[in-house]
């Protein structure tokens, strides 16, 4: 891989990464919360619905998502490697579509709310 | 060069057995399927949320609550802190070096940043969600 590209990838990774260190505890927490029953207020329908609404607020989940993804996508390409597999370019290629397809998605539904 | 370098004998598939360094690495990669997994539970959300219905956003609530989802989300939450969160706050130091003229900012006190920050950004969360 070029290192230009590298670079791109390791930078998606590492602001990913972060990303999602920062901010994932609360979202398993808040799907916990949800699970138990206790769905807080502002995961009602009209409450959420108007936050992803805002741009603020679509934005704000879109980086979230896109970053957590691409994130995932490198790290579970050097997880295949570190497992044995050594077909790293079929691996690099399956991993980073499913992200690019769950981005797409992601930006899909934000445009139609 | 040699032409026939050394090369140690290793196990391909179960290398990281060997020693606790290379398991707790390896716990810790393993922590991109539960980002994958939430990543695609917050695409599920949307894609109910997106539909207009507030009864298709009411479905995808109710078929988060159950006994398994509550097991599977208190230890992934244990987890997930435990070899994500806390595990990237510790190398901080290692990827993002502060260089203050000669000198370097002593690592903890990156560490204690990422900690104080990530309490305000959890805060924050659940402040927009309305659990505070």
């Amino acid at each position: 891989m070029s290192i230009a590209r590298k670079s791109v990838v390791w930078g998606l990774f590492a602001a990913g990464g972060t990303v999602s260190a920062f901010l994932f505890p609360a979202v398993i927490a808040l799907f916990l919360l949800v699970a138990m029953g206790r769905v807080p207020d502002g995961l009602e329908y009209q409450t959420l619905h108007a936050f992803a609404s805002h741009w603020l607020g679509k934005s704000a989940l879109f980086l979230v998502i896109f970053l957590s993804l691409w994130h995932a996508a490198h790290r579970l390409r050097v997880v295949f490697h570190d497992f044995g597999v050594r077909r790293d370019k079929a691996v690099a290629n399956a991993v980073y579509l499913v992200a690019a397809a769950g981005t797409v998605l992601t930006a899909f539904y934000l445009y139609r709310i | 060069m040699s032409r026939q370098p050394y090369v140690r004998p290793m196990p391909k598939a179960s290398w990281y057995l060997a020693n606790a360094r290379y398991r707790r690495y390896m716990l810790r990669e393993v922590t991109c399927l539960l980002v994958g997994v939430y990543c695609a539970l917050l695409i599920w959300a949307l894609a109910a949320l997106s539909s207009g219905s507030p009864e298709r956003w009411g479905a995808f609530l109710a078929a988060q609550q159950n006994t398994a989802w509550v097991v599977f989300h208190a230890a992934a939450l244990i987890y997930y802190l435990v070899y994500m969160t806390f595990d990237w706050f510790k190398l901080a130091p290692k990827a993002m070096p502060v260089q203050l003229g000669e000198k370097k900012l002593p690592d903890h006190f990156i560490v204690i940043g990422h900690y104080l920050a990530w309490i305000v950004a959890t805060v924050f969360v659940f402040w927009l969600a309305g659990v505070l």
